[in-house]
């Protein structure tokens, strides 16, 4: 693709992803940090796309903007009252968040452009390679070194007690 | 440079939607494995995979966070955190 091309569409999806994000935890009302959220994370996917790696995105899109933000949504509606309005800490508590946050943008940036990265004279990027799914299913399934089936089923078996978990704390006494 | 925007959502925090925001943290912090491993190391996959298992492990960590809030809703009646200070009903 043109480099032009991509940095606008890169340029574009950064903005988009920080100024979305800015809303989603500054918004009055829940539901609407919730869409914001959604927006976030379908730009997110939009990066996965970017650095080629589409697996990436779809399981960013079908597990993120289609289950979680689904889940959020629900709870949500179960547990607002009619027109209640979100109670507000003091101007301290949003101070206090604030310093944090520009304290650790300052460092990450301080130590970004300080500093190279040691691994940066690997060859960049080559083309548009994209991993086939292939190579994904077989990393995933195998057991040798870089190969991944114990996180895989233990990914598995925490997903289940979560099931089950979920299921006990939220049902009708 | 290249990464600050992406570093810029990690260090953001609210104390409202306090999920909400879990969430945008983590998502970031699966950016950067991802960007990391295209960048510095192109022919390895392990950022990739850290990222699966992380959106995984999200996902279910929603579920049972948000199984909590509905159950501490139906006990107290409201989500907020000043009104959480007991545990038991």
């Amino acid at each position: 693709m043109d480099p032009i091309i991509n940095l606008i569409v890169f340029a574009c999806l950064g903005v988009a992803s920080l100024v979305l994000s800015v809303l989603a935890v500054s918004s009055k009302s829940l539901l609407r940090a919730a869409t914001y959220l959604l927006l976030v994370l379908i730009c997110t996917a939009g990066f996965y796309l970017f650095l080629n790696y589409h697996f990436l995105a779809a399981v960013q899109i079908s597990v993120y903007a289609g289950g979680v933000v689904v889940l959020f949504i629900f709870a949500i509606f179960l547990t607002s009252n009619k027109g209640d309005v979100m109670q507000k800490h003091q101007a301290q508590k949003y101070i206090l968040g604030a310093l944090a946050a520009l304290g650790g943008i300052a460092v990450t940036a301080f130590v970004l452009l300080k500093h190279r990265f040691v691994y940066s004279g690997n060859h960049p990027m080559e083309g548009d390679q994209e991993i086939n799914m292939k190579v994904i299913g077989e990393a995933l399934m195998g057991t040798e070194k870089y190969q991944y089936l114990l996180p895989f089923e233990v990914v598995s078996l925490l997903l289940l007690a979560c099931i089950i978990g979920g299921i006990l704390i939220a049902r009708k006494r | 440079m290249f990464f600050i925007g992406i570093y810029g959502f990690i260090t953001r925090k609210n104390m409202i939607a306090i999920l909400i925001s879990l969430e945008l943290v983590l998502n970031a912090v699966e950016i950067n494995f991802a960007v990391f491993n295209r960048y510095l190391f192109p022919g390895q996959f392990e950022g990739m995979f850290f990222t699966l298992f992380g959106i995984a492990i999200t996902a279910a960590e929603t579920a049972v966070a948000l199984a909590i809030i509905i159950n501490a809703y139906r006990a107290i009646g409201n989500i907020d955190i000043k009104n959480l200070s007991k545990m038991k009903h």
